[in-house]
């Protein structure tokens, strides 16, 4: 992967949702081919006793497979990783996940933010971060840093969000790339995965 | 690698050689974002900074080393773990005269507290010995005063009840003020004490060792190190619980312990 990293300008996939995301993850991610070369790490704010059916749920509906995240997993292209409920996610240099149980950020855990947050400067430039539904505003800081490190960020369009706060609120604070509805999302990453 | 690795590298190193705590093996991205977010609540400029009070004022490295540490926990975290200890490790636990047990990195408590009441309740309380142990001295001090916002109590009840909890949760507190005291015979068995994993050896045999939500915050080799420092603790047939997200799979010691129960991350030594 390291290799591909230098060939390519993106290398990674970040996205935060929270609720009405279930749904419009399956949107974004249906399309894709189980050829799509980058790796996807996905905060999808959860019930803290909930029980881990993000992962398999998604891999269902999904040509790449989706699987919840291990502590100090290696990241793989072809894979889709979601956030376990309970737990931060965040990206090491090494290129592999870890987890954490430090205190909610924004009442959120997972928190987008400490994923986005996470991805090393190094890395950050080479990053897509995307910012889905949601009604709080959880990301905003992680679009920001994305941003500002050179990555290419992505918020879905609030007037067609199921709920607008989260989208909107990383817009009122971030130039963004691209703001697009669900089904202009797949078509996008696809291209920019040739770059 | 970027001028903000090495910073941390140096501040790391800075503190290891000042003050004798290691946090050179800790996984980098959650200690990055603790020093980023103490950065920016101090208003720090950058890390060399930080590096530099550091070394000059201790009060701030104590600042410092409680962010390192992450003492958040609840009581009966996770109640299906609890649930499971019910069920397939007691009756091992029974099978000794003494049960020796280890809570390592047990923060301020919650979890050596949540043992103490399935022990009791199960009629194991009296002859057993907890050895609660944490690098984090004063979530040791909290740990020993058993002393608990009143605000967290509904929703350790609701876990209590979930881990099977027989009682009534209430039975095992006072409240006090905006306090919950923990019922005093639960502290008899208790030892409460500092030990870093990172660089204090094993004390005892045990019986079983539970190490949750420790593992997750350290490097691979590190994880390995300590994990052998279980091993050894424990006695042949010794049980180890881990984190509901942590796992001996892709470790060395996998060969080392069979699977009690695989969900709830509880292994038998072989
Ligand atoms: C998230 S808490 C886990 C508490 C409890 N076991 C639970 O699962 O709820 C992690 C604890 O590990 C402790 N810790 C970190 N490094 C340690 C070390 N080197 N030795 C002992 N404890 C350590 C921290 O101080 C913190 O209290």
């Amino acid at each position: 992967m390291k290799k591909s990293i230098e060939k390519n300008k993106w290398g990674m996939v970040v996205v935060g949702c929270s609720s009405g995301g279930l749904g419009a993850l399956k949107e974004v991610l249906f399309p894709l081919p189980s050829s799509f070369p980058l790796p996807i790490i996905i905060v999808q704010h959860l019930h803290p006793e909930g029980e881990s059916y993000l992962a398999s749920y998604l891999d269902g509906h999904c040509q790449l497979s989706v699987k919840e995240a291990e502590d100090k997993e290696k990241i793989d292209p072809g894979f889709v990783y979601t956030a376990p409920p309970n737990y931060h996610v965040l990206i090491e240099k090494e290129r592999t996940l870890s987890l954490s149980v430090d205190a909610p950020v924004v009442y959120s855990r997972p928190s987008i933010d400490v994923l986005f947050e996470s991805v090393p400067p190094f890395m950050a430039k080479h990053t897509i971060a995307i910012l889905l539904t949601g009604a709080n505003n959880d990301g905003t800081k992680g679009m920001l840093y994305i941003h500002r490190h050179g990555g290419l960020t992505i918020v879905q369009n609030p007037e067609n969000a199921e709920s607008s706060l989260m989208p909107q609120s990383a817009i009122n604070a971030v130039q963004v790339d691209h703001l697009l509805d669900l089904e202009e999302m797949a078509p996008l990453l696809i291209q920019l995965s040739r770059d | 690698m970027d001028n903000e690795a090495i910073e941390i590298n140096l501040l790391l190193e800075a503190i290891y050689q000042k003050y004798g705590y290691d946090f050179k093996e800790y996984a980098d991205a959650s200690m990055r974002r603790k020093i980023l977010h103490r950065l920016e609540l101090f208003k720090l400029s950058n890390i060399s900074e930080m590096t530099h009070r550091v070394l000059h004022e201790q009060e701030f490295f104590e600042i410092l080393l409680q962010d390192f540490y992450t003492s958040v926990t609840e009581m009966f975290r996770d109640p299906s773990y609890y649930q499971a200890l019910r069920k397939a490790v007691i009756p091992i636990l029974k099978t000794y005269s003494h049960p020796r047990i280890w809570v390592a990195g047990c923060a301020s408590g919650e979890e050596a507290y949540s043992l103490a009441i399935l022990l009791k309740e199960e009629g194991l309380y009296d002859r057993s010995q907890i050895y609660a142990t944490d690098l984090d001295k004063n979530a040791i001090k909290k740990a020993r005063d058993g002393l608990y916002s009143a605000e967290l109590l509904r929703k350790y009840t609701s876990n209590y009840q979930k881990a099977g909890g027989v009682e009534s949760f209430s039975d095992y507190y006072v409240a006090q003020n905006q306090n919950a005291v923990m019922d005093p015979s639960l502290k008899q068995k208790i030892l409460f004490s500092t030990h870093n994993l990172v660089s204090d050896d094993s004390f005892n045999e045990m019986h079983l060792i539970s190490c949750r939500n420790v593992l997750i915050y350290f490097k691979k080799a590190l994880q390995e190190r300590v994990l052998g420092l279980f091993h050894r603790s424990l006695c042949r047939q010794g049980i180890l619980c881990l984190g509901a997200k942590e796992s001996l799979h892709f470790t060395s010691h996998d060969d080392a312990f069979e699977t009690l129960m695989n969900h709830e991350k509880i292994y038998r030594k072989k």
